[in-house]
């Protein structure tokens, strides 16, 4: 059977669809190549438009919070800008203590728990199991500002209902670290969670096939295979702690002073933006530009390394 | 690891538990991590149940005009927050009505346009975004973008469409339109990142198999590989919205928080997370009550959100023939 | 892989006649082709006629580049960075490369059916077979029908299918999954298939079905296929073309001949090597 057109002959459908596909297509590819290429190019657009924001923020981090970056700004607390002399408003040392005194408290106790939460959300698959985990998802979700209220409710006014006496501790850091804390623990626990699974099932296996307990097998085996994930998990949550406002905005109070007493008020790096931003002292607004910076600084630090000291561990483990 | 005594006796009962190898320890093991569990899992539901609760009052006084009163007055002890709802609403909308396209849009374009070396870098970039704390966001918006908004983009906005709604309030900067525009840059890198995660799940060969029918390159991408991605990225939408309602303190900044009913883009407005957080220090105690019913109001749209974002999730996956 | 005492059987898939089928009308002619990915040749010195009508085979152990070069008749690389196609490769008259044929035209002319059944998940099996046609701005449905049904028949697919056209492509077994790909593949009636092992994932009733097809498909379009597996090359094709991966890792072309020659008595002592299982 050749194609071809014989003399005489019925003329053959597929034939006729051969031609019939061959001129349509070619009336409509001009148009077809040229939305394609439009769209496309459109696409890439969309790509570059998302990034201008990013690249404006670090401008006008860079531009206008670089200066302010000196010993001084480190190292002095905040003085109030005089009549005298406006720009002499000391330093955030307040800000980054009571940064590192909140966070540090509200890590101490995260993440343990988140870890061993963790731990748990990867070898059990009990219905308890999948409740914890729907209720870690409905808290990540939730803004973080209800967890500011919890603290409020719970630590600084103390509870007074149905029987249970909670004598509250007033403004303090300890109530800041409590939120923070609890934000934590639910991050921690997805990202480890994965990283445990992530741990193939013939190295849990072997530990079990050599008859050890399991315990002592997570404990030696699964954990330290799961080591770069779980290092990961901790210093997002930590990226994350480090940024927050909502939580810690009615609950630590204010200090302008360097203050390493969990008990008692604090300041705070997000805290200090926020306020300074709306301040009528356009000495404070400049300065909230040298704070953020600095803050972006150690979020991204922390952020990246995580990402970079996992990969090397990989890496090294080979 | 346990030594396992019957090797030193070979004629103990296999069914005995030898010493040490004991299930006790192992109930040890299962005790921390259930205890432990169990300790959070009962902060998370007092915490819960505390938001409800503190809201009962508020409830008990407003009733259901706490959802659709119009007027939201400390002073004099009414609370209708339709106009907040509104706002969140509507700043939530803005975000995703720019968000959805660039997000997907980028998506596409670090999968399928992008030189291979490049994909990694500019994923990078756009998961960056994400890092940054929420009060920068607000930094940004209030101090740069807000005098902007006020000088150029209003005016213009305005008279391109001849001061007709939505854009007929005198423009001031801190606004709807600001509050929603943070929210899409906020949002942005969730959508782009989880859209990402999913186009480039579609396997190649589907792609080979369009093109060697004859198609453009734009014709597979909406043919098959959008489709093919169409779980993933619904799920990254879901994700942006729920983000977009609850943000907080990025709003806050930006927004103006004016419990009143927002005439235009251009007026200063109030959202339901930003409310609570700004109201609540010398609030009295019915008008904490009725942030807390704020709250509750907040959870109950986010699980609204989530819950119909699974059943696009469902609806996407069996139209997928995944189902 | 092949058991050296079994003799390979050249049964009448291949053109009864002794005549070299290149005597008839050609399909494509190709010269001294070759593809490179970064500098690196991954097949050489390609030189050989396709027949119209006819089945061609590729065959040759694995890595000897029989999918780059079929991957380099409809332009696949194209989406390659770094890929370069070297030499002649004619559909007709025409220059692949060079002709002036958009890419997207050239492959409603060579249409291709890969290893794996690809069809798309997220349509439906009537969707699929027309998805080719949809694509090129066919639009009327009563063409598209006649088409769909003409395909699925040829894909001896048209039985099983009839009555549940609107199910999901995913409710068909592996064997039939590749069936609708060459049922979609054949609606845009190209002039030429190319098949990458196409039953090589295949359970054995599968492979067997659309090694029959071809048999009849081949008054319809002229097949290329890339197979793996000699007695399937023995038993489909008319002609066959041998490659072979050389010293410099790059596959090149040993030996082209009508199958009954290559398999009998082959000019190149490689490829009786091969022929008899001494390697590959």
């Amino acid at each position: 059977m050749k194609a071809g057109v014989i003399e005489g002959a019925p003329p053959d459908p597929m034939i006729e669809r051969r031609e019939l596909v061959q001129r349509v297509a070619r009336q409509t590819l001009a148009r077809r190549v040229r939305i394609s290429r439009g769209i496309v190019a459109l696409c890439g657009l969309a790509l570059v438009l998302g990034l201008i924001p990013l690249f404006a923020i670090l401008y006008s981090l860079i531009s206008k919070g670089f200066r302010w970056l000196s010993v001084d700004f480190f190292t002095q607390t905040p003085q109030f800008p005089s009549l005298v002399d406006p720009n002499a408003i000391g330093g955030i040392s307040n800000a980054i203590i009571g940064s590192l005194v909140i966070d540090g408290i509200a890590a101490l106790f995260a993440i343990p728990i988140g870890l061993v939460a963790g731990l748990f959300l990867a070898e059990s698959n009990s219905r308890f199991a999948g409740l914890l985990r729907k209720t870690a998802e409905i808290m990540t979700g939730l803004p973080s500002i209800l967890l500011g209220i919890f603290a409020y409710q719970i630590l600084v006014i103390g509870f007074n209902e149905w029987g249970i006496k909670l004598p509250g501790i007033g403004f303090s850091a300890v109530a800041g670290s409590f939120a923070i804390g609890i934000l934590m623990i639910p991050i921690i626990m997805k990202a480890a969670e994965s990283a445990l699974r992530r741990v193939p099932a013939p190295v849990r296996e072997a530990g079990l096939a050599l008859g050890a307990r399991r315990g002592v097998i997570a404990r030696k085996v699964v954990i330290p295979t799961a080591l770069p994930g779980l290092i990961t998990a901790v210093l997002l949550a930590l990226s994350r702690a480090v940024g927050e406002t909502a939580p810690i905005l009615w609950v630590i109070g204010a200090s302008t002073v360097v203050n390493w007493n969990p008990k008692k008020q604090m300041a705070s790096m997000p805290l200090q933006i926020f306020q300074s931003a709306t301040s009528p002292y356009v000495s404070l607004r400049d300065e909230t530009w040298g704070i953020a910076l600095f803050l972006v600084f150690v979020v991204l630090v922390l952020n990246l390394g995580s990402r970079l000291f996992a990969g090397w561990l990989q890496r090294e483990r080979r | 690891m346990a030594t396992t005594p019957l090797l030193d006796n070979p004629n103990r009962p296999l069914t005995e538990n030898p010493k040490g190898f004991s299930v006790k320890s192992d109930s040890a093991h299962w005790a921390v991590l259930y205890g432990v569990s169990g300790l959070f899992a009962l902060i998370c539901v007092v915490f819960l149940i505390s938001i409800v609760v503190s809201s009962i009052p508020a409830w008990r006084h407003s009733g259901l005009s706490l959802i659709y009163g119009r007027v939201w007055n400390q002073g004099a002890n009414t609370f209708g927050a339709l106009p907040i709802i509104v706002g969140t609403l509507a700043t939530t909308a803005i975000a995703l009505f720019f968000a959805i396209p660039i997000g997907v849009g980028s998506a596409l374009a670090i999968v399928h346009v992008l030189p291979h070396r490049l994909r990694i870098l500019f994923s990078s970039l756009v998961e960056l975004l994400a890092a940054v704390p929420s009060v920068v966001y607000g930094l940004w918006g209030l101090l740069v973008l807000a005098p902007w908004f006020e000088s150029t983009v209003e005016p213009g906005l305005a008279s391109i469409t001849g001061h007709k709604f939505p854009f007929q309030s005198p423009p001031e900067g801190v606004s709807l339109l600001l509050a929603g525009c943070v929210l899409f840059i906020m949002i942005l890198p969730i959508i782009a990142a989880l859209s990402r995660d999913a186009i480039a799940v579609v396997p190649r060969e589907q792609f080979e198999g369009a093109l060697s029918l004859g198609a453009t390159k734009w014709q597979v991408l909406r043919k098959v590989v959008l489709p093919g991605a169409r779980i993933g990225i619904v799920g990254a939408v879901t994700l942006g919205t729920a983000r977009a309602l609850g943000e907080t303190v990025a709003v806050a900044m930006v927004i103006g928080l004016n419990p009143l009913f927002p005439r235009s883009l251009f007026s200063t407005a109030a959202t339901l997370a930003s409310t609570i957080a700004l109201q609540f220090q010398d609030a009295s105690p019915l008008q904490v009550a009725s942030l807390g019913a704020l709250a509750v109001i907040l959870m109950a749209l986010t699980a609204i959100v989530n819950w119909f974002g699974r059943r696009l999730v469902a609806a996407s996956a069996y139209s997928a023939g995944v189902l | 892989m092949v058991d050296p005492t079994t003799t390979v059987t050249v049964s009448t898939g291949s053109s009864g006649q002794d005549t070299d089928p290149r005597t008839g009308p050609l399909s494509m002619r190709i010269k001294d082709a070759a593809v490179a990915f970064n500098g690196r040749t991954a097949i050489r010195d390609v030189t050989f006629d396709v027949p119209k009508n006819a089945v061609t085979a590729l065959i040759g152990p694995s890595g000897s580049g029989k999918t780059t070069l079929l991957r380099a008749i409809n332009r696949l690389h194209d989406l390659t960075k770094g890929a370069v196609v070297s030499g002649s490769i004619r559909l007709g008259d025409v220059d692949v490369y060079t002709g002036g044929i958009p890419p997207t035209l050239l492959r409603t002319r060579v249409g291709m059916v890969f290893q794996r059944p690809n069809p798309f998940p997220t349509m439906s099996i009537y969707d699929n077979v027309v998805s080719g046609l949809r694509f090129n701005g066919i639009r009327k449905k009563a063409v598209l029908e006649e088409a769909a049904e003409s395909a699925l028949i040829a894909a001896a697919l048209w039985d099983s299918v009839a009555n549940r056209l609107k199910a999901h492509a995913s409710t068909l077994s592996g064997g039939e999954q590749q069936r609708l790909c060459i049922a979609r593949a054949l609606a845009v009636e190209p002039e030429v298939l190319l098949m990458d092992e196409p039953t090589s994932s295949l359970d054995p009733i599968s492979m067997r079905l659309i090694e029959e097809l071809l048999g009849e498909l081949k008054s319809r379009v002229t097949i290329v296929i890339v197979t793996h597996n000699m007695q399937q090359a023995a038993r489909v094709s008319d002609l066959c073309a041998f490659f072979l991966m050389g010293n410099d890792r790059a596959g090149e072309q040993i030996e082209v001949a009508p199958t009954k020659k290559l398999f009998s008595e082959p000019d190149d002592q490689r490829t009786l090597d091969y022929i008899q299982g001494r390697f590959g």
